[in-house]
């Protein structure tokens, strides 16, 4: 059974999520990936504001390809996070209660996800055919000079995910995999 | 002496690529339902299924099935009678590249720089291998590598003392470190032997070979084999949430080698081992 949550995701909400939950988003999600996070703590090491409001907020890692006519968004799997571990403590600190990606995360990114009571999702990697389909809206909001890599605001219906990382710090990848372990033995 | 003019290359290899985003191989569509049948850990199981309609998606709507469409690694056999015609043949693999990654609406990912790293906006430039063969055929294979499971790859020197056993502990030790990030289930390419450039080379070769091919030779099919198992005694599971389909396939490649070296490379792909190939 997939829980449904919408957006914002509020404190609240975060504390319903546990690791290895299957959840299904639905509503307003920001991307970003490698450069735009980059640009996004340059800017605040600089004391500068950010484009986008962080507070309660969700950062897909993707990067889209194309959108053929008609579409809103072309495929749009998440990518590798832990390329945006160096970046996402300072963004969680701006009020980011989640983020979506896939993979591992460092010892960090665990910790500012407890501390701040966040929580990181993964996505599944490859499946972007699939998950474009939950992408009702697409709009380029900033850095569109980085292409794929820009961030875009996005309006999702469903789209599947799995809790990896909860606001306790229960890791779902270790959790699954001991326990598929504990069925051999 | 055959001549074969570029326009045909750039054609073929604009094909390939958008081919080799939207359709999944047979030989991978296999591997996934063997999978769904030996898995019995449910969210594994849910995965799997995910990815079979992932794939029918994209075949169906011809879209990418994944959205790191990639970099276009490109291998060409060029018969030593084939004469190339009408420009540069190198120029021409890019061109068709440019072309099939913008009209195929594929991801550009290409840096023209790996330090200044400004997108060059049409995927180019490739990586290129050419083979000259016998003959007057011309090969051409488009795998696009999607950087997810190309940064967990490895490649290490070991001794010859190191044998069999230090080759197993070595793949084993780059998949668990790999865990979730490159997409699992993977397809392990490993190539032993040569220099460290060819080791390299011909782990990415294994990757084009069909995961229904074993090596031909029968102590790497064995070792292709125990490999795969204990791969998938790790227990890292589809996209790493557990279970037991971690690898879809492990192919070797091999070659001669220096009697004081034993060049290991271990090439990961993610499950959407992707790669078109077409005669010209």
């Amino acid at each position: 059974m997939s829980k449904k949550i919408t957006m914002p995701l509020t404190a609240e909400k975060v504390k319903s999520l546990k690791a290895g939950d299957s959840v299904l988003l639905t509503g307003m999600i920001y991307t970003a990936r490698d450069a735009a996070h980059k640009r996004l703590v340059d800017l605040l090491e600089a004391g500068e504001d950010l484009p986008i409001e962080l507070q309660d907020q969700v950062i897909y890692y993707v990067g889209p390809t194309p959108a053929k006519e008609g579409q809103p968004i072309g495929s749009a799997g998440p990518t590798t996070s832990y390329r945006m571990d160096s970046y996402t403590p300072a963004l969680l600190e701006q009020g980011l209660k989640g983020m979506i990606g896939k993979g591992l995360r460092g010892e960090s990114v665990i910790t500012a996800i407890k501390q701040q009571g966040a929580v990181y999702f993964a996505a599944i990697g490859g499946a972007s055919a699939l998950m474009a389909k939950c992408v009702k809206s697409a709009e380029i909001i900033a850095y569109e000079d980085l292409g794929a890599e820009a961030i875009r605001k996005l309006y999702v219906e469903d789209l599947p995910l799995i809790v990896v990382i909860d606001a306790k710090g229960n890791n779902y990848y270790e959790i699954g995999q001991e326990e598929y372990l504990k069925t051999l033995r | 002496m055959r001549e074969l003019h570029v326009s045909k290359i750039i054609e073929t290899v604009k094909k390939l690529c958008i081919d080799a985003n939207y359709y999944l191989g047979q030989d991978i569509r296999d591997r996934f339902k063997e999978a769904k049948e030996r898995e019995d850990f449910p969210m594994a199981e849910n995965i799997l299924d995910i990815l079979i309609e992932n794939a029918d998606i994209a075949q169906n709507e011809q879209r990418p099935m994944c959205q790191d469409t990639g970099m276009a690694v490109v291998f060409i056999e060029i018969g030593q009678e084939v004469h190339v015609i009408g420009g540069s043949l190198e120029e021409a693999i890019n061109e068709g590249v440019r072309q099939g990654y913008t009209e195929g609406y594929l991801r550009k990912s290409v840096v023209g720089d790996p330090i200044e790293r400004i997108n060059t906006k049409d995927n180019t430039p490739a990586v290129i291998h050419y083979e000259i063969i016998p003959g007057d055929g011309f090969k051409v294979t488009v795998a696009p590598k999607g950087f997810g499971s190309e940064n967990m790859s490895q490649l290490k020197m070991l001794k010859p003392a190191d044998g069999v056993e230090g080759i197993k502990e070595f793949v084993l030790q780059v998949v668990k470190e790999a865990g979730p990030n490159p997409c699992p289930p993977i397809v392990v390419g490993i190539g032993i032997g040569g220099t460290f450039d060819k080791a390299a080379f011909l782990a990415k070769k294994a990757l084009l070979r069909s995961t229904s091919e074993r090596n031909p030779k029968s102590l790497y099919e064995r070792l292709e084999e125990e490999l795969l198992v204990a791969i998938n005694d790790l227990g890292i599971g589809p996209q790493g949430f557990g279970g037991r389909t971690t690898a879809l396939a492990v192919n070797i490649e091999t070659y001669g080698t220096h009697i004081a070296g034993l060049p290991v490379a271990v090439n990961i792909n993610c499950h959407a081992t992707r790669h078109s190939e077409a005669h010209i």
